[in-house]
Protein backbone atom coordinates (compact mmCIF):
# COMPACT_ATOMS: atom_id res chain seq x y z
CA UNK A 1 0.00 0.00 0.00
CA UNK A 2 1.20 3.48 -0.83
CA UNK A 3 2.09 5.05 2.52
CA UNK A 4 0.75 8.41 1.41
CA UNK A 5 -2.70 6.75 1.15
CA UNK A 6 -2.38 5.01 4.50
CA UNK A 7 -5.09 6.97 6.26
CA UNK A 8 -8.83 6.88 6.79
CA UNK A 9 -10.98 9.85 7.76
CA UNK A 10 -12.71 11.35 10.75
CA UNK A 11 -15.72 9.06 10.26
CA UNK A 12 -13.60 6.13 11.41
CA UNK A 13 -12.78 7.84 14.72
CA UNK A 14 -16.37 8.58 15.64
CA UNK A 15 -17.05 5.35 17.52
CA UNK A 16 -14.00 5.72 19.74
CA UNK A 17 -14.64 9.44 20.29
CA UNK A 18 -18.27 8.71 21.23
CA UNK A 19 -16.83 7.43 24.52
CA UNK A 20 -15.81 11.02 25.26
CA UNK A 21 -18.15 13.31 23.33
CA UNK A 22 -21.89 13.12 23.87
CA UNK A 23 -22.51 14.82 20.50
CA UNK A 24 -21.59 13.58 17.03
CA UNK A 25 -18.02 14.49 16.17
CA UNK A 26 -18.10 13.78 12.41
CA UNK A 27 -20.44 16.68 11.59
CA UNK A 28 -18.65 19.01 14.01
CA UNK A 29 -16.68 21.81 12.38
CA UNK A 30 -13.19 22.54 13.63
CA UNK A 31 -10.49 25.08 12.86
CA UNK A 32 -6.91 23.96 12.28
CA UNK A 33 -4.59 25.85 14.64
CA UNK A 34 -1.88 25.98 11.97
CA UNK A 35 -3.47 26.86 8.61
CA UNK A 36 -6.82 28.17 9.88
CA UNK A 37 -8.92 25.91 7.62
CA UNK A 38 -12.44 25.31 8.91
CA UNK A 39 -13.65 21.83 8.01
CA UNK A 40 -15.95 19.10 9.29
CA UNK A 41 -14.06 16.65 11.49
CA UNK A 42 -15.23 13.88 9.09
CA UNK A 43 -12.79 15.24 6.49
CA UNK A 44 -9.70 15.04 8.70
CA UNK A 45 -7.15 12.39 7.71
CA UNK A 46 -7.06 9.68 10.33
CA UNK A 47 -4.12 7.44 11.16
CA UNK A 48 -4.86 4.36 13.25
CA UNK A 49 -1.57 2.42 12.92
CA UNK A 50 -0.59 3.46 16.43
CA UNK A 51 -1.60 2.80 20.07
CA UNK A 52 -4.36 5.36 19.68
CA UNK A 53 -5.45 7.53 16.82
CA UNK A 54 -4.16 10.69 15.19
CA UNK A 55 -6.27 13.08 13.11
CA UNK A 56 -4.46 15.45 10.75
CA UNK A 57 -5.71 18.48 8.81
CA UNK A 58 -6.68 17.47 5.25
CA UNK A 59 -5.26 20.78 4.03
CA UNK A 60 -1.86 21.17 5.75
CA UNK A 61 -1.30 17.82 7.55
CA UNK A 62 -1.03 19.49 10.97
CA UNK A 63 -1.94 17.18 13.89
CA UNK A 64 -5.42 18.24 15.04
CA UNK A 65 -6.25 15.60 17.63
CA UNK A 66 -4.57 12.66 19.30
CA UNK A 67 -6.21 10.03 21.45
CA UNK A 68 -4.32 7.36 23.37
CA UNK A 69 -5.79 4.59 25.50
CA UNK A 70 -3.52 3.86 28.46
CA UNK A 71 -5.03 1.32 30.82
CA UNK A 72 -7.93 2.98 32.62
CA UNK A 73 -7.10 6.43 31.33
CA UNK A 74 -7.71 8.03 27.95
CA UNK A 75 -5.40 10.88 26.91
CA UNK A 76 -6.93 13.40 24.54
CA UNK A 77 -4.83 16.14 22.93
CA UNK A 78 -6.82 18.69 20.94
CA UNK A 79 -4.16 21.41 20.94
CA UNK A 80 -4.06 21.31 17.13
CA UNK A 81 -7.59 22.70 16.97
CA UNK A 82 -8.43 26.32 17.76
CA UNK A 83 -12.02 25.30 18.35
CA UNK A 84 -14.60 22.63 17.62
CA UNK A 85 -18.28 23.50 17.00
CA UNK A 86 -20.70 20.67 17.72
CA UNK A 87 -24.32 20.65 16.56
CA UNK A 88 -26.59 20.12 19.56
CA UNK A 89 -29.51 19.08 17.32
CA UNK A 90 -27.58 15.91 16.48
CA UNK A 91 -28.07 13.93 19.67
CA UNK A 92 -27.15 10.24 19.79
CA UNK A 93 -24.39 10.64 17.20
CA UNK A 94 -26.26 12.00 14.28
CA UNK A 95 -29.86 11.22 14.94
CA UNK B 1 -22.21 5.44 23.68
CA UNK B 2 -22.71 1.98 25.12
CA UNK B 3 -22.21 -1.49 23.67
CA UNK B 4 -25.43 -3.30 22.81
CA UNK B 5 -26.08 -6.98 22.32
CA UNK B 6 -26.95 -7.91 18.74
CA UNK B 7 -28.23 -11.31 17.67
CA UNK B 8 -27.56 -12.64 14.18
CA UNK B 9 -30.99 -13.41 12.69
CA UNK B 10 -30.03 -14.18 9.06
CA UNK B 11 -26.95 -14.46 6.86
CA UNK B 12 -26.79 -14.07 3.08
CA UNK B 13 -23.80 -14.33 0.75
CA UNK B 14 -23.40 -11.36 -1.60
CA UNK B 15 -20.25 -12.57 -3.41
CA UNK B 16 -17.65 -15.31 -2.89
CA UNK B 17 -16.01 -13.16 -0.21
CA UNK B 18 -18.76 -10.92 1.17
CA UNK B 19 -21.65 -11.75 3.43
CA UNK B 20 -24.61 -9.77 4.74
CA UNK B 21 -25.56 -10.27 8.39
CA UNK B 22 -29.03 -9.29 9.58
CA UNK B 23 -28.89 -8.31 13.24
CA UNK B 24 -31.57 -7.78 15.87
CA UNK B 25 -30.14 -5.14 18.18
CA UNK B 26 -31.33 -4.67 21.75
CA UNK B 27 -32.75 -1.16 22.34
CA UNK B 28 -31.70 0.00 18.87
CA UNK B 29 -32.59 3.73 18.59
CA UNK B 30 -32.83 3.70 14.77
CA UNK B 31 -30.38 5.09 12.24
CA UNK B 32 -29.95 7.35 9.22
CA UNK B 33 -28.72 5.99 5.86
CA UNK B 34 -24.93 6.26 5.65
CA UNK B 35 -24.19 5.68 9.34
CA UNK B 36 -21.99 2.85 10.59
CA UNK B 37 -21.61 0.66 13.65
CA UNK B 38 -18.60 -0.64 15.53
CA UNK B 39 -18.57 -4.40 16.13
CA UNK B 40 -16.56 -5.82 19.05
CA UNK B 41 -15.45 -9.42 19.29
CA UNK B 42 -13.91 -10.66 22.53
CA UNK B 43 -11.87 -13.86 22.82
CA UNK B 44 -12.09 -16.11 25.90
CA UNK B 45 -8.73 -14.69 27.11
CA UNK B 46 -10.17 -11.17 27.10
CA UNK B 47 -8.46 -9.96 23.91
CA UNK B 48 -10.89 -7.86 21.96
CA UNK B 49 -10.97 -6.34 18.48
CA UNK B 50 -13.24 -3.55 17.24
CA UNK B 51 -14.03 -2.89 13.59
CA UNK B 52 -16.39 -0.46 11.84
CA UNK B 53 -19.02 -1.60 9.36
CA UNK B 54 -21.49 0.50 7.42
CA UNK B 55 -25.17 -0.23 7.79
CA UNK B 56 -26.57 -1.54 4.48
CA UNK B 57 -30.27 -1.47 5.31
CA UNK B 58 -32.79 1.36 5.23
CA UNK B 59 -33.91 2.74 8.58
CA UNK B 60 -36.71 0.70 10.15
CA UNK B 61 -38.38 0.74 13.53
CA UNK B 62 -38.12 -2.98 14.24
CA UNK B 63 -34.65 -2.90 15.81
CA UNK B 64 -33.09 -4.74 12.89
CA UNK B 65 -30.14 -3.68 10.77
CA UNK B 66 -28.02 -5.33 8.11
CA UNK B 67 -24.28 -5.01 7.62
CA UNK B 68 -22.30 -6.41 4.68
CA UNK B 69 -18.79 -7.58 5.50
CA UNK B 70 -16.04 -8.19 2.94
CA UNK B 71 -13.53 -10.84 3.96
CA UNK B 72 -10.02 -9.42 4.02
CA UNK B 73 -6.97 -11.68 3.73
CA UNK B 74 -5.25 -11.79 7.14
CA UNK B 75 -8.17 -9.91 8.70
CA UNK B 76 -8.78 -10.40 12.42
CA UNK B 77 -12.53 -9.90 12.43
CA UNK B 78 -13.87 -10.21 8.88
CA UNK B 79 -13.01 -13.94 8.42
CA UNK B 80 -15.07 -14.70 11.52
CA UNK B 81 -18.01 -12.57 10.42
CA UNK B 82 -18.03 -13.96 6.87
CA UNK B 83 -17.25 -17.63 7.54
CA UNK B 84 -17.86 -18.64 11.15
CA UNK B 85 -20.77 -16.67 12.49
CA UNK B 86 -24.15 -18.47 12.56
CA UNK B 87 -27.77 -17.49 13.03
CA UNK B 88 -28.38 -17.19 16.77
CA UNK B 89 -24.86 -15.99 17.62
CA UNK B 90 -24.48 -12.76 19.61
CA UNK B 91 -22.14 -9.87 18.85
CA UNK B 92 -21.48 -6.60 20.65
CA UNK B 93 -22.29 -3.48 18.71
CA UNK B 94 -21.93 0.29 19.24
CA UNK B 95 -23.90 2.79 17.18
CA UNK B 96 -25.34 4.29 15.14
CA UNK B 97 -22.24 6.38 14.47
CA UNK B 98 -21.69 9.45 12.30
CA UNK B 99 -23.91 12.38 11.34
CA UNK B 100 -21.85 13.67 8.39
CA UNK B 101 -21.82 10.97 5.72
CA UNK B 102 -25.61 10.57 5.76
CA UNK B 103 -28.55 11.04 3.39
CA UNK B 104 -31.84 12.07 4.97
CA UNK B 105 -35.10 11.40 3.15
CA UNK B 106 -36.11 15.07 3.34
CA UNK B 107 -33.21 15.98 1.00
CA UNK B 108 -34.73 16.76 -2.42
CA UNK B 109 -31.63 17.74 -4.44
CA UNK B 110 -30.02 15.47 -7.07
CA UNK B 111 -27.78 12.85 -5.50
CA UNK B 112 -24.65 11.38 -7.02
CA UNK B 113 -23.32 8.20 -5.40
CA UNK B 114 -19.82 6.93 -6.23
CA UNK B 115 -18.81 3.54 -4.85
CA UNK B 116 -15.46 1.77 -4.99
CA UNK B 117 -15.83 -1.96 -4.22
CA UNK B 118 -17.42 -2.55 -0.83
CA UNK B 119 -17.86 1.23 -0.53
CA UNK B 120 -21.28 0.47 -2.02
CA UNK B 121 -22.59 -0.55 1.43
CA UNK B 122 -23.55 2.84 2.97
CA UNK B 123 -24.66 4.07 -0.47
CA UNK B 124 -26.97 1.06 -0.74
CA UNK B 125 -28.53 2.14 2.56
CA UNK B 126 -29.23 5.52 0.93
CA UNK B 127 -30.77 3.88 -2.16
CA UNK B 128 -32.93 1.65 0.03
CA UNK B 129 -33.86 4.57 2.27
CA UNK B 130 -34.93 6.64 -0.77
CA UNK B 131 -37.22 3.81 -1.79
CA UNK B 132 -38.70 3.03 1.62
CA UNK B 133 -39.37 6.74 2.25
CA UNK B 134 -41.05 7.15 -1.16
CA UNK B 135 -38.57 9.91 -2.06
CA UNK B 136 -38.39 11.24 -5.63
CA UNK B 137 -34.89 12.70 -5.25
CA UNK B 138 -33.00 11.98 -8.51
CA UNK B 139 -30.28 9.41 -7.76
CA UNK B 140 -27.37 8.23 -9.88
CA UNK B 141 -24.82 5.61 -8.90
CA UNK B 142 -21.39 5.10 -10.42
CA UNK B 143 -20.16 1.77 -9.07
CA UNK B 144 -16.56 0.70 -9.61
CA UNK B 145 -15.84 -3.01 -9.18
CA UNK B 146 -12.99 -5.34 -10.12
CA UNK B 147 -15.16 -7.71 -12.15
CA UNK B 148 -18.85 -8.63 -12.59
CA UNK B 149 -18.70 -11.33 -9.88
CA UNK B 150 -17.76 -8.79 -7.20
CA UNK B 151 -20.92 -6.68 -7.54
CA UNK B 152 -22.88 -6.56 -4.25
CA UNK B 153 -26.72 -6.60 -4.27
CA UNK B 154 -26.68 -7.48 -7.99
CA UNK B 155 -30.31 -8.59 -8.42
CA UNK B 156 -31.70 -5.75 -6.32
CA UNK B 157 -29.71 -3.14 -8.29
CA UNK B 158 -30.81 -4.66 -11.58
CA UNK B 159 -34.46 -4.59 -10.52
CA UNK B 160 -34.10 -0.95 -9.42
CA UNK B 161 -32.51 0.21 -12.67
CA UNK B 162 -35.28 -1.49 -14.67
CA UNK B 163 -37.92 0.69 -13.04
CA UNK B 164 -38.87 4.01 -14.56
CA UNK B 165 -38.48 6.57 -11.79
CA UNK B 166 -35.50 5.17 -10.09
CA UNK B 167 -31.76 5.06 -9.71
CA UNK B 168 -29.58 5.35 -12.82
CA UNK B 169 -26.64 2.99 -12.45
CA UNK B 170 -23.33 3.00 -14.34
CA UNK B 171 -20.80 0.24 -13.74
CA UNK B 172 -17.06 0.67 -14.08
CA UNK B 173 -14.99 -2.52 -14.22
CA UNK B 174 -11.36 -2.14 -13.22
CA UNK B 175 -9.99 -5.64 -14.00
CA UNK B 176 -12.47 -7.78 -15.99
CA UNK B 177 -15.58 -6.62 -17.89
CA UNK B 178 -18.67 -8.61 -18.86
CA UNK B 179 -18.64 -10.05 -22.41
CA UNK B 180 -19.12 -7.46 -25.17
CA UNK B 181 -18.78 -4.56 -22.72
CA UNK B 182 -18.21 -1.37 -24.72
CA UNK B 183 -15.43 -0.03 -22.52
CA UNK B 184 -12.12 -1.73 -21.68
CA UNK B 185 -11.42 -2.50 -18.02
CA UNK B 186 -9.79 0.39 -16.18
CA UNK B 187 -10.05 2.99 -13.44
CA UNK B 188 -12.73 5.64 -13.47
CA UNK B 189 -11.60 8.53 -15.68
CA UNK B 190 -12.93 11.90 -16.81
CA UNK B 191 -14.89 10.35 -19.67
CA UNK B 192 -16.69 7.99 -17.31
CA UNK B 193 -17.40 10.82 -14.87
CA UNK B 194 -18.93 12.79 -17.76
CA UNK B 195 -21.06 9.83 -18.85
CA UNK B 196 -22.01 8.31 -15.50
CA UNK B 197 -22.64 11.28 -13.19
CA UNK B 198 -24.89 14.32 -12.96
CA UNK B 199 -23.48 17.43 -14.65
CA UNK B 200 -22.04 19.93 -12.18
CA UNK B 201 -24.49 22.67 -13.19
CA UNK B 202 -27.27 20.61 -11.54
CA UNK B 203 -25.38 21.15 -8.26
CA UNK B 204 -25.88 17.59 -6.98
CA UNK B 205 -24.74 16.43 -3.57
CA UNK B 206 -22.15 13.70 -4.03
CA UNK B 207 -21.26 10.84 -1.71
CA UNK B 208 -18.00 9.01 -2.40
CA UNK B 209 -17.11 5.84 -0.48
CA UNK B 210 -14.32 3.34 -1.03
CA UNK B 211 -10.65 2.72 -0.39
CA UNK B 212 -8.64 5.88 0.26
CA UNK B 213 -6.99 5.84 -3.20
CA UNK B 214 -10.42 5.52 -4.88
CA UNK B 215 -11.85 8.39 -2.84
CA UNK B 216 -8.89 10.71 -3.61
CA UNK B 217 -8.89 9.87 -7.33
CA UNK B 218 -12.66 10.15 -7.77
CA UNK B 219 -12.98 13.36 -5.76
CA UNK B 220 -10.24 14.98 -7.88
CA UNK B 221 -12.12 13.99 -11.06
CA UNK B 222 -15.39 15.45 -9.73
CA UNK B 223 -13.68 18.73 -8.84
CA UNK B 224 -12.01 18.82 -12.30
CA UNK B 225 -15.50 18.33 -13.82
CA UNK B 226 -16.65 21.50 -12.04
CA UNK B 227 -18.23 20.11 -8.89
CA UNK B 228 -18.09 22.20 -5.71
CA UNK B 229 -15.84 20.50 -3.10
CA UNK B 230 -18.26 21.60 -0.39
CA UNK B 231 -21.00 19.43 -1.94
CA UNK B 232 -18.87 16.27 -1.98
CA UNK B 233 -18.93 14.08 1.13
CA UNK B 234 -16.42 11.27 1.43
CA UNK B 235 -15.86 8.18 3.51
CA UNK B 236 -12.60 6.26 3.26
CA UNK B 237 -11.74 2.82 4.47
CA UNK B 238 -8.67 0.64 4.33
CA UNK B 239 -6.99 -2.46 5.66
CA UNK B 240 -6.10 -0.72 8.92
CA UNK B 241 -9.69 -0.05 9.84
CA UNK B 242 -10.87 -3.29 8.23
CA UNK B 243 -13.87 -1.34 7.11
CA UNK B 244 -17.07 -2.78 5.61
Amino acid sequence: MNTSMNYLDGNAAAGELSRIFALDITAAEGQCAKCGAKKPFAEAHLYMQCPGLVARCAGCDHVLLRLVNAGRRVFLDVSGLNWLALDTSLQESGR
Amino acid sequence: MTWRAAKVVAVRDETATARTLALAVRDWPGHVAGQHVDVRLTAPDGYSAVRSYSIASAPTSDGRIEITVERLPNGEVSPYLTQEVMVGDELELRGPIGGWFVWRSDQTESIQLLAGGSGIVPLMAMIRSRRSAGSNAPFRLLYSVRQPETVFYRDELRALSNQGDSVVITYAYTRVTPKDWPRPAGRINAELIARGTWPSNLRPSSYVCGPTSFVEHTTDLLIAAGHDRARIRTERFGATGERK
